[in-house]
């Protein structure tokens, strides 16, 4: 191990290792410097200092400028101060020109509130902004899912770096430089004609309202107060495990029942699970997946393996963009979300006597591709789309605040029925390597036709971004792999292409920690260890459970009695299946 | 936005992948690729910049990056005769300033600006090395020293006419 | 070059290039054809010899006769009286401005008398496409000594003992900055030659290239081979097409002649050398922004440390040297260490090359001692101010500079002086201003640059330097107020210290020393909306004075917006909303009748 270096830092003396920068060392010191542009999420491996705002400057004893305290690592025997009246000056100085070319619309920003940059300026105490001039503007750019509004860029550049090295999406690059350098998609032409997957990792690191979510919230208002409409909402598994933390409660702490009641007080005529749907599946998808393994190991060649889990709309977009190739492998399976809004429509609309056009279905979801998967064609009926609204975690929060309702005395209310109903399989979708568990649940027993004692599979948990895993299916053993955050995503399908790596099947979420990170969760503000919280929920919550098996949920199996027949049947490739299409197209719009 | 007009023929893409192959398709040479495209085509369209991305396996996003980095690289066809004034600060002080009005005023076209007809485009460089001439203007490749705003009008006649 | 008994050296820089009429060098060969000499007498296009002023420059060997203002027409005279007859063509000499005396030879002329060319040794004095002209001239010979008798580690201590600092702007030890790469091990190591010349009103590394392109190559094979890195790459600006030719054309000879490539002169040493483009970003010639640039991104610095020294082109430690400083290099190996420090001033060894240019009857490029002052540059080498104007100021450094007055004249050039008096060396810009300049004019101009090429990752330059810009603006037209005196204080201060690279960490520099230097002119323009200099516009206008005006009408005529009245011998008037300042009326006036308030 190497020497541990000594400095001092507002005159107080610490040891740190080598390579240490002086913003890691504050922080041991509870000296907290600010930072804008940088970010650590140390459990993903991702770290982002490309020391652009200046914010974080310090003095150094002996340096002719104020270094970056964010990238300056710690030399022995260095003298650090944070607080002189000339690193505090040029830091005021520094906010003062990040704001004199920033609007100055604050109150009616969808960041206020939780912006980076406006909690800072009120931290410095900016009131006025002496060096006003003319400001960089740009067109405003709303897609089916984010809304890029760049006058309020900051130029911190996160974006970039989870559009282009984390996701490795190529969506975004810096442009122009100066007084008009910008984040933008190529020949600033709209997200819409970029190879954009709406993961939304770029909002989720937004310091500022630049990137935003598209906003749903006044249109499900709407559809609650039309008498006409019977507004059925269904929530995704990760929203349960982050909702509180808009209310200030503890990262990871779960609000299931509590999220219920806040849904039924806002209006909902049905409160749903998204959970039922991921049973619904896992039903298809493990029954697909049965179906190609047998085919298989019976020593058919032409049938397509590994199969690619389909839950995800940021990884469908990302394989039809940039894999197109490949498309034949992922399940055709729908996701929850849409397998939700078909049943909804069909199965549900009859059962409860309502015209389809009379029901509004509206999902709760971690994430901001959503929005883009429920506008997809494919998934509407006559114009009427199985899903009409998509809000995230966060338009959820706003709505119940809006409501006035009191979140944190609302009792504990269980969902409705019958899609209301959900096993611990379909819980820990939410996190990354929980879909693969769910399904390799079902598999075994549908597989050896033995009852699985033990359901925690340990070996597919965990947050490396890449992981594998042999699962023994008495005496088959099927090579698993897993892959969150689109980059690894990219790594393990280049492995495929090049027959680097055998596998029977593979999870893949676009975000990192899976949808527990997803691009519509309260904001992490770079603090990965709340990704952790919220995957510990997860678990717990699955381990609570009476029922862990998908196949075992009595009304999974009372829908395909009912209505459905048999998984992967005629019915079900109607209602629960889908097709992908090639994107990778020259994206210049004409 | 950067609108777009321009319709590729197979050749044009046959001659961008030829260049990216010449630079090994290494990403690391994508500014040289650029150069080697702006020379062919006159200037790099977004049609051009995208293949060229495909070609190098660098994002669109990124090579537009690139190519608003560097202001060699233009995205607007220049004039035939493109007029470039320098603005070192060896021609300021001897007056760089008027004569670029001045061209500005008789062509009546901005800084990066081409005329109608598509024949004079200004732009304005930095220092080409000839300050014992400032102001110096240079048409195409050649260098004219000394320019005041009278000699503007003889230095555009003389291409004015020329086809 | 030998078998000629006579050579004509053309100068082949951009200046001379420029203000010839026509193709010299064809008219002096057609000439010599016609005369049948082409056997006997030989033109060769050289690089600049630096008197940019006086050119065409035309030099003959061996009697060195110097001539200026050769235009093609004079090429028959030239050979028929010089070459045929051995009579010098006394139009063609330099004209001493005061003696009137003509001089043949350069080293009598006041322009040369004090440079000493180290870096320049060769411009104007080899054939750059010719390798075999530079070994004549001990090209090659350091390598030699390098590789087979110092080894690295001496080669570097001789760079360390010489004092070299970097001649790009920084001004870091060279030898220091050589044994940083050596020292850090790595399988891989690259040596980088910074041709990226930007700074507006600097020509010397494009001179260096176009002039001796072989000796930036020597100097880098010898940086590879002391550091142990065998790729080299010349990062150059596309904009200096000749350069590049001239640098092709001298790395296929050195390859050729086995000093590039595998096994250089049988030492067992590696290297060859790649070229690499510029397009156009001044922030590219901060060492960390090229590398990003060579690497086929944007030209955005990163933070440092680390330095390339420790991990930069691909990663790896790399060093980076600009032109200028290279070419010292293979001399300081030829003549000693001792040698080069016996030049200079104390802590600033050997020449620096300067590009001499504004309001100064000398333009050029020169080499110069460091530590001569700026009086000996302007007032003897440069020959005083133009047009009998007086003195104002000279800019040191480019946009990274200051502007420096009267009190600093006799300062030594140096690295340090120039810091401690608020500019820079840069990569050694100079400019000249006159009474006619307005400082807060001259810091607008270098705002207006350094907005133009910021490559805005930062805050304090990205935006900062913007601020400054609006607040020059705003003086510059009459809409400044007292507090923006202040503000322009505490934003400078602040860009300076909390940029990220040297661009923005010495962007403000042009307006702190004006501030320092200029006070009162700031505090005219703010408080008595004037402009001494009579450069702003909005401060100025023209008025005609009745005891003069004659009503000739020729103000009237010459008008280009008609705002001016008066029936023909009768006093005229400027309608002051219509003027648009141009000035024609004053410049056509006989009578002195126009002036301006």
């Amino acid at each position: 191990m190497q020497e541990k270096i000594k400095v001092t830092i507002n005159k107080k003396p610490i040891e740190v290792e080598q390579g240490t920068t002086i913003y890691k060392a504050a922080k041991e010191l509870n000296i907290h410097i600010p930072v804008l542009c940088y970010m650590n999420l140390k459990d993903m491996g991702i770290e982002h200092n490309p020391g652009g705002c200046r914010m974080c400057i310090v003095e150094v004893e002996g340096a002719r400028n104020l270094p970056p305290s964010c990238v300056t690592k710690c030399t022995d025997g260095m003298e650090i101060r944070t607080n002189t009246p000339r690193v505090l000056n040029a830091r005021k100085t520094v906010m003062e020109l990040i704001l004199s070319d920033h609007p100055f619309d604050c109150l009616i920003c969808a960041k206020s509130g939780t912006c980076d940059l406006q909690k800072m300026a009120q931290d410095l105490g900016i009131r006025e902004i002496p060096y006003q001039g003319e400001q960089s503007t740009y067109r405003e750019d709303t897609s089916p899912a984010i809304i890029r509004e760049i006058d309020k860029c900051i130029n911190c550049r996160r974006c970039e770096t989870m559009c282009n090295d984390i996701q490795t999406v190529g969506a975004l690059s810096g442009i122009y430089r100066g007084f008009e350098a910008v984040v933008a998609p190529a020949f600033e032409q709209n997200l819409e004609h970029s190879p954009c997957t709406y993961c939304g990792q770029c909002v989720a690191v937004c310091p500022t309202g630049a990137l935003t979510e598209v906003d749903q919230t006044n249109s499900v208002l709407g559809a609650l107060a039309d008498p006409r409409k019977t507004v059925v909402v269904q929530t995704a598994p990760a929203v349960r495990a982050a909702l509180g933390e808009e209310f200030g409660m503890k990262a990871g702490t779960l609000v299931t029942g509590k999220m219920t009641s806040a849904l039924r007080e806002l209006g909902f005529d049905y409160v749903f699970d998204t959970d039922f749907a991921a049973d619904l599946t896992i039903m298809e998808e493990g029954t697909e997946l049965l179906d190609r393994l047998g085919k298989h190991l019976k020593g058919d060649k032409d049938v397509k393996l590994p199969i690619l889990t389909s839950c995800c709309p940021g990884w469908v977009s990302f394989f039809e963009h940039h894999f197109p190739e490949m498309k034949d492998i992922p399940s055709t399976a729908r996701s929850p979300q849409q397998m939700f809004g078909a049943i909804a429509k069909n199965y549900f609309a009859e059962k409860i006597k309502v015209k389809r056009e009379d029901m509004v279905v509206v999902s709760v979801m971690p994430c901001v591709a959503k929005k883009y998967e429920r506008s997809r064609k494919e998934f509407s009926v006559n114009g009427d789309p199985d899903v009409n609204y998509s809000i995230t975690t966060r338009e959820l929060a706003h709505l119940i605040k809006q409501a006035n309702i009191d979140f944190h005395t609302l009792d504990d209310q269980d969902f409705d029925q019958p899609l209301g109903e959900s096993t611990g399989a379909s819980v820990i979708f939410g996190t990354t390597g929980g879909v693969i568990e769910a399904a390799t649940r079902t598999a075994y027993e549908l597989h050896t036709g033995k009852k699985l004692d033990k359901v925690d599979f340990k070996q597919l948990r965990g947050m490396e971004g890449i992981r594998e895993a042999t699962v023994d299916m008495d005496g088959t053993q099927v090579r698993i792999g897993i892959a969150h955050g689109l980059g690894h995503a990219r790594q393990l399908l280049e492995d495929i292409k090049k027959g680097k790596s055998q596998f029977h099947a593979i999870e893949i979420m676009a975000c990192p920690g899976g949808c527990i990170g997803g691009g519509g969760q309260p904001l992490h503000h770079g603090n990965s260890q709340i990704l952790i919280d919220r995957q510990k929920a997860l678990y717990k919550e699955d381990a609570g459970k009476a029922i862990r098996k998908s196949h075992e949920n009595p009304f999974i199996q009372t829908l395909y009695k009912e209505y459905l027949g048999e998984p992967c049947g005629e019915r079900s490739h109607e209602l629960l299946h889908t097709h992908y299409f090639d994107r990778k197209k020259r994206w210049i719009k004409k | 936005m950067s609108s777009v007009k321009v319709e590729l023929h197979q050749k044009d893409v046959d001659k961008i992948k030829a260049i990216a192959k010449e630079h090994h398709n290494e990403p690391e040479e994508l500014i040289n690729v650029l150069h080697a495209t702006q020379e062919f085509f006159g200037y790099l369209p977004a049609e051009v910049q995208e293949i060229v991305g495909e070609e190098m396996n660098v994002s669109a996003a990124k090579v537009f990056g690139v190519v608003t980095f560097y202001s060699f690289f233009t995205m607007t066809p220049m004039g035939r005769y493109p007029i470039s004034i320098c603005t070192g600060t060896a021609c300021y002080v001897r007056g760089a300033e008027t004569v670029l009005d001045e061209f500005k005023r008789q062509l009546n076209v901005e800084v990066g600006v081409t005329t109608e007809d598509g024949k004079f485009s200004i732009n304005c460089l930095r220092c080409v090395g000839a300050c014992g001439l400032a102001p110096v203007v240079m048409v195409g490749d050649k260098t004219y020293g000394r320019v005041s705003p009278d000699g503007v009008k003889d230095i555009i006649d003389e291409y004015k006419d020329a086809e | 070059m030998a078998k000629h008994k006579m050579n004509l050296m053309v100068c082949g820089g951009t200046g001379c290039y420029a203000s010839a009429k026509g193709d010299l060098v064809k008219a002096l060969s057609e000439e010599l054809e016609a005369n049948d000499l082409s056997g006997e007498v030989q033109v060769i296009t050289t690089g600049c010899f630096g008197f940019c002023e006086k050119g065409p420059i035309v030099k003959v060997l061996p009697d060195n006769t110097f001539y200026v203002e050769v235009q093609p027409e004079d090429a028959e005279q030239i050979v028929k009286e010089h070459v045929i007859k051995g009579r010098k063509v006394e139009k063609l000499l330099y004209k001493h401005p005061h003696t009137k005396e003509r001089i043949s030879d350069s080293v009598h002329m006041d322009f040369y008398k004090k440079q000493i060319r180290i870096a320049l040794r060769n411009c104007g004095i080899v054939d750059p496409e010719s390798i075999d002209d530079y070994i004549a001239r001990e090209g090659y010979q350091a390598l030699g000594t390098v590789l087979g008798e110092l080894g690295p580690q001496k080669t570097i201590d001789i760079m360390k003992e010489s004092g070299l600092r970097g001649r790009g702007g920084g001004g870091f030890p060279a030898g220091l900055k050589w044994q940083f790469a050596k020292n850090n091990p790595s399988d891989e190591k690259y040596v980088v030659c910074n041709a990226d010349e930007g700074d507006p009103g600097a020509f010397m590394d494009r001179s260096i290239l176009e002039g001796d392109p072989h000796t930036v190559i020597e100097a880098m094979i010898i940086n590879g081979y002391a550091i142990h890195a065998n790729e080299g790459l010349v990062y150059i600006r596309a904009e200096y097409p000749l350069a590049i030719k001239r640098l092709k054309i001298a790395l296929n000879q050195a390859r050729e002649y086995g000093l590039l490539g595998k096994d250089i002169l049988g030492s067992g040493f590696d290297f060859d050398i790649q070229i690499r483009y510029g397009a156009g970003a001044f922030v590219c010639g901060e060492e960390t922004a090229l590398i990003q640039s060579m690497e086929g991104e944007r030209g955005e610095p990163t933070v440092k440390p680390p330095f390339p020294a420790e991990s930069g082109y691909r990663g790896k430690p790399t060093n980076v040297n600009n032109v200028e400083t290279y070419a010292n290099i293979p001399v300081i190996i030829n003549k000693g260490a001792s040698w080069f420090a016996s030049i200079g001033s104390k802590n600033s060894k050997g020449t620096k090359v300067f590009a001499l240019a504004g309001k100064v009857n000398n333009v050029g490029l020169i080499e110069v001692p460091m530590g001569t002052t700026l009086r000996e540059v302007i007032f003897e080498i440069g020959g005083g101010i133009k047009d009998g104007k007086k003195f104002k100021a000279v800019q040191t450094g480019g946009p990274s500079g200051g502007c420096l007055t009267h009190k600093h004249l006799d300062t030594p050039i140096d690295y340090d002086n120039l810091i401690k008096v608020g500019s820079m060396m840069g990569s050694g810009g100079m400019i000249v201003m006159d009474e006619d300049d307005c400082m807060v004019s001259v810091s607008k101009f270098y705002l207006d640059f350094t907005v133009e090429e910021s490559c805005g990752k930062c805050s304090p330059c990205r935006i900062g330097n913007k601020r400054l810009y609006e607040i020059l603006e705003r003086i510059t037209d009459g809409k400044g107020k007292k507090e923006d005196l202040d503000k322009l204080r505490n934003l400078s201060t602040v860009i300076k210290e909390a940029s990220l690279c040297g661009l923005g960490q010495t962007s403000p520099n042009p307006v702190m020393s004006t501030m320092d230097n200029f006070y009162e002119e700031y505090e005219q323009h703010v408080t008595d909306k004037k402009c001494a200099a009579g450069s702003c516009k909005s401060l100025m206008s023209y008025h005609i004075i009745a005891e003069n005006c004659v009503g000739c009408t020729a103000c009237a005529r010459k008008c280009p917006v008609n705002c001016i009245t008066g029936e023909k011998k009768q006093v005229h008037e400027i309608k002051q909303d219509l003027c648009i300042k141009c000035g024609n009326c004053m410049e056509v006036c006989k009578f002195n009748a126009v002036t301006i308030i």
